[in-house]
């Protein structure tokens, strides 16, 4: 079970990005983060595994109060938290089995990483992974031969090998085409509702979360707008965390597709040659 | 502004173009100046370049007797070895001087430390270099090989601080996220990343020690130098060619080896 009380982050320039968000994620619900570009959604992420230090408030994971923890107990912390980036984050130059085995470097010395000599069980569970992931017959592959939806599953299995207590997804397929995002959502709730992993994902476009979340959470400006399921999410839902709670005519859904534009040509600059 | 203006003129990067003449008249007044202080006049420039035709003319054909020819190759064999190992040693002592000098990877302090010690090697050139070492550890190649060292730590630690800055963080973030070590993040997330570069500086800096290494010997410090500066000496002029051609053929053959090397790597 992850639990965030009043989780703050002012960045050192002044951002307050978090003003205060309290969230909990049980069993093995999705919950999909949702809000507008610069709400604070990665910021949220990063902070639950101090990738991004807080500035106030707590994280529990499970018993544990994440944000207490001195450096070598916050790196066993994260062991039991995977992660899954917006730009994949694979070491390029290696190969599709060494990214994924890199979801075990928490258990094994430095030495037998830089060896890459893996116990076997961790071996065995990478090619097992790597089918359920439909990437069977690709481990001696580098990764920077790979496609994108490829590298996203990469991601995945190198998050879910690390057998996680919850998955953090950061805009997992701003990257990817629409189709391919679509499969790799399939892939990634399937894997997580198998393994009985929570997942909290944070999604750009409204209508995958719609597809893919079992709860909705908005966030707009750094505080939690909305919570609810799928189908409460009306209009008026999304005025409120896309427009501040101002209303418009219409169906709303133009504004939506061109904020989602533009923000994709935000990540395009970012994220040279990605996709 | 003036929208009826035909003329317009590049803006100097002077001030103004007043100070820009009163700079290039300066220039030449300094330069004039000093030529007249070194003594430099058109005659003893007209005499050096009539020397250096005879000399020149002395100089051909190269020719060489076999105890001559003989003790060329040995130092020229010496000359590279020194090289190699002092690559070998160089990098080696250099890769943890590259990583603490990383701005993004090490504390502030021990950045400036380390760019520090790199700039010290970097700033003496290594002839001066060479007189420290043979004066500390005698004539020879014990002295070159530690000069070649030494220069190598400047040059690849900074080139190689510099690559390691240019690295994806997000690579790295990955790996920290699994809950890896600062040290598994190093060998895991940013070595591979590096490692191409790496191997292109190395073989870039064997060839420049190379070239190192036939100089170096001149002060001492073993190589085919001091077989050059002997041949000066007793007036062997003809030898004297037969060395610098063959100094450039290794030179040529060690650019051509560290090229290859490079294009395939990086
Ligand atoms: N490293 C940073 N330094 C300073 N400000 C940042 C940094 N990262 C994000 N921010 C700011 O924090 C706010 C939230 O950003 P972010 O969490 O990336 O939002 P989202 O993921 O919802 O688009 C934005 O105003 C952004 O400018
Ligand atoms: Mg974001």
């Amino acid at each position: 079970m992850l639990r965030t009380d009043n989780l703050q982050k002012t960045y050192e320039s002044g951002d307050e990005a978090l003003k205060g968000v309290s969230l909990s994620i049980e069993g093995s619900e999705i919950v999909s983060m949702i809000g507008p570009s610069g709400a604070g959604k990665s910021t949220f992420i990063r902070c639950i595994n101090r990738l991004v230090e807080p500035t106030g408030g707590e994280v529990y994971l499970d018993e544990t109060e994440l944000r207490a923890l001195g450096k070598r107990d916050l790196r066993k912390a994260r062991r039991d938290i995977g992660m899954i980036f917006q730009e994949f984050n694979l070491v390029e130059r290696l190969t599709v089995m060494e990214n994924v085995l890199s979801g075990r470097l928490g258990y094994v010395s430095t030495w037998r990483a830089f060896r890459r000599n893996f116990p076997s069980e961790d071996i065995q569970r990478a090619y097992e992974i790597l089918e359920r992931v439909g990437l069977e017959d690709m481990e001696n592959k580098r990764a920077d031969e790979l496609s994108g939806g490829q590298r996203q599953r990469v991601g995945i299995a190198r998050a879910v090998i690390q057998q996680p207590k919850i998955l953090l997804v950061d805009e997992p397929t701003s990257s990817l085409d629409p189709e391919t995002s679509h499969k790799v959502l399939d892939l990634l709730t399937t894997v997580a509702k198998e393994d009985d992993i929570p997942v909290l994902i944070n999604i750009h476009e409204v209508e995958l979360a719609l597809d893919y979340a079992d709860r909705i959470v908005g966030l707009s400006d750094g505080e939690l707008v909305w919570e609810g399921g799928t189908d409460e999410l009306d209009e008026h839902a999304r005025d409120i965390i896309y427009r501040g709670g101002e209303s418009r005519e219409g169906t709303g859904s133009a504004i939506e597709e061109e904020e989602a534009a533009e923000d994709r040509q935000e990540i395009d600059r970012q994220v040279p040659g990605g996709g | 502004m003036a929208a009826d203006q035909q003329t317009w003129r590049r803006p100097t990067a002077f001030y103004n173009r007043t100070v820009k003449w009163l700079f290039y008249i300066g220039s030449v007044l300094f330069v004039g100046l000093l030529l007249s202080r070194t003594g430099v006049s058109p005659g003893r420039f007209w005499q050096g370049i009539l020397f250096g035709i005879d000399l020149v003319g002395q100089m051909v054909p190269p020719t060489a007797t076999e105890t001559q020819f003989n003790r060329m190759m040995e130092m020229l064999g010496e000359s590279v070895a020194m090289s190699m190992l002092a690559t070998v040693l160089g990098v080696l002592i250099s890769i943890p001087f590259g990583f603490l000098a990383a701005e993004n990877l090490v504390p502030k302090p021990v950045y400036y430390l380390n760019r520090s010690i790199i700039m010290v090697s970097r700033s003496l050139h290594s002839l001066i270099v060479a007189i420290i070492f043979v004066k500390a550890f005698g004539l020879g190649v014990v002295a070159g090989v530690l000069t070649l060292s030494f220069k190598t730590i400047g040059y690849w630690s900074k080139l190689f601080a510099e690559d390691l800055e240019d690295i994806d963080r997000g690579q790295m973030e990955a790996i920290e996220a699994t809950g890896g070590s600062r040290l598994h993040t190093i060998v895991y997330g940013v070595v591979p990343q590096v490692i191409p570069r790496a191997i292109g500086l190395t073989v870039y800096r064997w060839d420049i020690n190379i070239r190192q290494s036939t100089i170096i010997g001149i002060v001492g410090a073993g190589g085919i130098g001091t077989v050059i500066l002997a041949a000066f000496d007793k007036y062997q002029y003809q030898y004297a060619s037969t060395i610098l051609l063959a100094i450039v053929a290794v030179v040529m053959v060690g650019e051509a080896i560290s090229a290859i090397t490079r294009r395939r790597v990086e």
